[in-house]
């Protein structure tokens, strides 16, 4: 081992350690920090990074907010809680962005959650369900735009009490959301419907479903309905094994999020019929406002609009919103303006409550027909996020640790 | 449960069981005869599911259904051919282990490339032509592609069993898998052998992800799925045994189908949900098998491999020189936070970099002197993370309390797996490592009341005087410095001696009254337990802590990060940390495709650095010396 090996890999190591050094900031545009799980979940996150990519730059063509344009800085969170609140360490530190926004994952959201109420970061999630975002673990700091697990249930049970079933299974994947959306769907349903009978639960590894045996035991219990809230590749899966052994047959199947473009294309001619679903019949919706945003998208990207492009897309136009509001981007004042903020939306204007921070975006429920060899929603209808939501004075003994 | 249900869910763990012994058998015939642990295996396997998508609806019908499935096979050969002669080739002279950072890159490379080639979108391949239906079984349905891949899994492994048996090729492999340097002396083209086994095995993945496109969509994360499936199988099998892995699927499978066919039971005081066990049912089998069978069920022990790479060099104390560059580094180190006024994130990426050096650091400890590769080394960074959180959340303890638990609760658990995994060598103590680093996780993700289950803990943040990060950097620094001199002392005391006699020959080492056992047992629990040191900073610089973070992925992190720096060298890790999570930080925010970025320079450091950075530069200077 020689002097000079020892001298050139010390350098080495310390020029590493000590890192890179930081970027000159643009002067005249307001910064936003954007985070998400790009590479873990891209079917989802392709669409959203492609909506609020959309709202940036019709934001800008109308010569931005406060005179000043607005630059999103968006990075990959690694996909895990550690990564996602360095790189959020680093937006603010680094970039010098004045809120940020994203995440997908309901651990990252929630980790990222806390470091804003921490660092005292003005944070928006876009994405997210757990309920503890806004509710347990809720802070001044953080809002949420999408409807929370509960809501998206709540959503759901109308149908589910319609049915007049007996007996239910439950499939969910074996993690926070699966758990708290069976939770919520057996605490909602026993409320509404006192004889309701729960005979299994199958909670498979997301991404690992064993569908086959899964099936196999949910129809063995012999079900009147089934609550399902597999997603992704698993819900594929779960779809085509139980197809082929007719166990969806004579039962009322609810599931979550199935309608949703981004689960339910492609499953093409596979597609579920007469499932109960909350989703985003994106093709099926007239009205003037989703229009123009499905034509501008169309024009924009040559494709058409997941719920992912219209999360991002309504993510961007909060923002903008809420400083426009402010008239700054100091993080007290836009705790002040996104509290009870309007904005509207493709999907009709939404509230973000003061009580707890949650957004009143809904959800389409309907239920999943073939046409053409494709999967689509039929009678379906808005529900609007604020009809499920629980009062003020609920929510308030919920957010124990918030002001 | 009735009886016939019971049957009919044996028949469904049946037809899982060949999904896994076709993901599995390749990666145990590759490793037998190169002794390479393939990490892209399960990239192979779901590049065969995106191919056979592409035939099934490109060309459709039963010829680009069933023609599809052949033809990938044979296109994912070819490519495991090209990746052995291109890549591999190259690196077989290095130190053991070394082709794992290889393999990792291009789990990296071609996860992107995928992405860039079929697009975001999980992709749902056409029902099997012939065989779209179900048929009647104890008064229930079982797809027909269900009985026919019952039926392939067992057809495939009988003509395997018949070409290692009969053919000269099958004969060579079994004899390169026992000893590969006399199949090498004896005249055998090895170079051929390899290449044409990397081929096979290549394929039979193909084959096994090509299969599946009848059954699940296409997803880019079939691959890790799929790799740690196949990891437990072989082991379980026994390396090398390709009779071993299709018993191995079979248990594993029939014990998840049970736990699923199982569901909730009551036993009155609580209820179990059997179906959630599924998540850690093959690990559990992995550990209970290799505690039972160190060498798994079919499998023999491993033939003696005399490396082919080049001896190890002594390790030497510091040099005055290299004392003095500690020395200059550290200080610089403790001046950081003076340059990073300016630039604040500085001292944000340090707090990780150090962490990231505390981790490898301690993992090189037993990997490199004490010579037991640990692929679950997260357990303990997991333990000590944990340990400290859990005591905040629960019992409000100081910062410092909960601090000073994170090393006693992960040498704890070092204490409890050591012992068990100092029994084995070679792969299997990897193995087994890796098993108890997943019950760890598992535990932790199924925990919720104490753990906060898939969530984690979170506000878990570092109270004053730490509160503000340049004084956190410097805890860090500290600590990690502390860890660094500590492990090393270790290494030039009689004890580490004894730790590389009982690596280098443990026969030797016990005829002189060295109980190597012993010393490789503590030798592991003093690693863990300064990864724990890692873990709790860990949780206090994030606020958080949960299961994702304490993963495979993190294991296999400091696996890399430890053979990028160079596995032969004690500086090696601290370099290759330093590398790697910089690199890591610097990458993701240049491009989308960062992970074919990350993958394609460390496939060049890879190239250029034979034996990691620090072995390479060592060499390159040594010899410089000699030669002025």
């Amino acid at each position: 081992m020689s002097k000079a090996g020892h001298i050139l890999h010390l350098a080495l190591a310390t020029a590493f350690a000590i890192g890179m050094t930081n970027s000159a900031s643009a002067q005249g545009t307001i910064k936003i920090g954007e985070l998400n799980s790009y590479k873990l979940q891209p079917q989802f996150l392709d669409p959203y990074k492609k909506g609020w990519e959309m709202a940036v730059d019709e934001i800008n063509a109308k010569g931005g907010v406060l005179g000043k344009k607005l630059e999103v800085i968006s990075r990959d969170d690694g996909g895990n809680p550690g990564d996602a609140v360095r790189v959020a360490e680093e937006l603010v530190t680094r970039e010098g962005v004045t809120m940020i926004a994203g995440t997908f994952l309901s651990h990252i959201g929630l980790a990222v959650t806390n470091f804003a109420g921490q660092k005292k970061v003005f944070f928006l999630a876009a994405e997210p369900l757990t309920d503890k975002i806004t509710w347990q673990n809720g802070n001044r700091y953080t809002f949420r735009l999408r409807p929370s697990t509960y809501m998206q249930v709540a959503m759901l049970i109308p149908d589910a009490v319609a049915a007049k079933k007996k007996r239910w299974a439950l499939v969910y994947p074996n993690f926070e959301y699966g758990q708290s959306a069976a939770e919520n769907f057996k605490t909602l349903l026993k409320k509404a419907q006192p004889d309701v009978e729960f005979v299994t639960e199958q909670a498979p590894p997301l991404g690992k479903v064993d569908a086959g045996a899964v099936v196999q035991a949910l129809d063995d219990a012999k079900p009147d309905g089934i609550f399902n809230v597999l997603f992704g590749a698993d819900l594929a899966k779960f779809v085509r094994e139980g197809n082929t052994r007719g166990a969806f047959k004579n039962r009322t199947v609810v599931s979550l999020l199935t309608g949703e473009p981004e689960y339910l294309d492609p499953l093409k001619d596979e597609s579920p019929v007469g499932w109960i679903v909350t989703g985003y019949p994106w093709d099926k919706i007239k009205t003037p406002a989703h229009n123009a945003f499905v034509d501008a998208y169309k024009k924009k990207y040559n494709d058409y609009p997941r719920l992912g492009s219209i999360v991002g897309y309504v993510t961007l136009k909060s923002l903008a919103a809420g400083i426009s509001k402010a008239g700054s981007t100091d993080t007290e004042k836009m705790v002040a303006a996104f509290r009870g903020l309007k904005v509207d939306t493709p999907l009709g204007g939404i509230v973000y409550r003061a009580s707890d921070h949650q957004g009143t975006m809904g959800a389409y429920v309907g239920k999943i027909a073939l046409e053409g060899g494709k999967g689509t929603m039929v009678n379906f209808k808005y529900i609007d996020g604020a009809s499920v939501l629980p009062s003020d004075a609920e929510v308030k003994k919920l957010r124990p640790a918030a002001d | 449960m009735t009886l016939s249900a019971f049957l009919f869910q044996a028949l469904n763990g049946l037809s899982a069981a060949s999904g896994l012994f076709f993901i599995a058998v390749g990666l145990s015939l590759i490793f037998g005869v190169t002794r390479i642990v393939n990490i892209a295996h399960g990239s192979l396997y779901m590049l065969g599911t995106y191919i056979a998508y592409s035939f099934a609806t490109k060309i459709g019908g039963a010829i680009g259904f069933w023609g599809g499935i052949v033809a990938t096979a044979i296109l994912v050969g070819v490519f495991g051919a090209l990746i052995e002669i291109v890549l591999l080739r190259r690196i077989y002279r290095s130190p053991e282990l070394f082709q794992l950072l290889a393999t990792f890159a291009l789990v990296l490379v071609i996860n992107d490339a995928t992405l860039w080639i079929w697009g975001s979108e999980d992709l749902l391949g056409p029902r099997a032509p012939g065989l779209r239906d179900a048929v009647e079984v104890l008064d229930r349905r079982l797809p027909t592609y269900d009985l026919f891949l019952i039926v392939i899994g067992p057809a495939v492994l009988l003509v395997l069993h018949l070409g290692l048996a009969r053919t000269r090729f099958g004969r060579l492999v079994r004899a390169a898998t026992q000893d590969r340097e006399m199949v090498g002396a004896l005249g055998v083209n090895q170079a051929m052998l390899f290449t044409a086994v990397f081929a096979l095995g290549s394929a039979l993945a193909g084959l096994g992800g090509a299969l599946q496109v009848a059954r699940e969509p296409a997803n880019l994360a079939t691959d890790l799925v799929a790799i740690g499936d196949a990891f437990v199988v072989v082991v379980v099998g026994g390396m090398g045994s390709i009779t071993g892995a299709y018993l191995a699927a079979v248990i594993i499978a029939e014990v998840k189908a049970i736990c699923i066919a199982v569901g909730v039971v009551d036993f009155g005081y609580f209820t179990v949900n059997f179906s959630k066990l599924t998540l850690v049912a093959e690990f559990l089998v992995m550990a209970v098998v290799l505690i039972a069978r160190p060498y798994g069920l079919l499998g023999r022990a491993q033939g003696q491999v005399r490396s082919i790479a080049e001896p190890e060099d002594p390790i030497r104390p510091a040099t005055p020189a290299l004392k003095m560059l500690a020395a200059v580094a550290f200080a610089l180190l403790l001046g950081l936070p003076l340059l990073a006024q300016s630039s604040p994130y500085m001292l944000i990426l340090g707090i990780d970099v150090l962490i990231a050096v505390l981790f490898a650091t301690s993992l090189h400890f037993i990997m490199g002197p004490g010579g037991m590769h640990s692929f679950g080394h997260a357990a303990y960074f997991g333990l000590g993370a944990y340990g400290a959180a859990l005591l905040v959340k629960w019992l409000a303890a100081p910062m410092g309390l909960a601090l000073a638990a994170a090393p006693l609760v992960a040498l704890a658990g070092a204490l409890l797996f050591g012992w068990f995994a100092v029994r084995l060598s070679g792969v299997y103590l990897a193995m087994l490592t890796l098993a108890f680093a997943q019950i760890v996780w598992a535990a932790v993700f199924q925990w919720e009341y104490l753990t906060g289950g898939s969530n984690g803990v979170v506000g878990v943040w570092p109270t004053a005087p730490f509160d503000t990060r340049v004084s956190y950097y410097l805890l860090t620094l500290t600590l990690a410095a502390i860890g660094v001199l500590m492990l090393r002392r270790f290494l030039f005391a009689p004890f580490g001696y004894a730790m590389r006699a009982g690596r280098d020959s443990a026969l030797r080492a016990e005829a002189i009254g060295i109980d190597v056992k012993r010393v490789h047992w503590l030798g592991f629990a003093i690693a863990g337990g300064v990864c724990g040191v890692a873990g709790g900073l860990f949780a206090f610089a994030k606020g958080s802590i949960s299961p994702e973070t304490i993963g495979v992925g993190r294991s296999i992190d400091g696996l890399v990060m430890v053979l990028l720096g160079g596995i032969q060298t004690l500086t090696g890790p601290i370099v290759g940390a330093s590398v790697f999570a910089t690199l890591q930080d610097t990458v993701m925010r240049q491009t989308e495709y960062w992970r074919a970025l990350l993958g394609g320079i460390i496939l060049l450091l890879v190239l250029a650095f034979p034996g990691g950075i620090v072995g390479a530069l060592e060499k390159f200077f040594s010899r410089w010396k000699t030669a002025s």
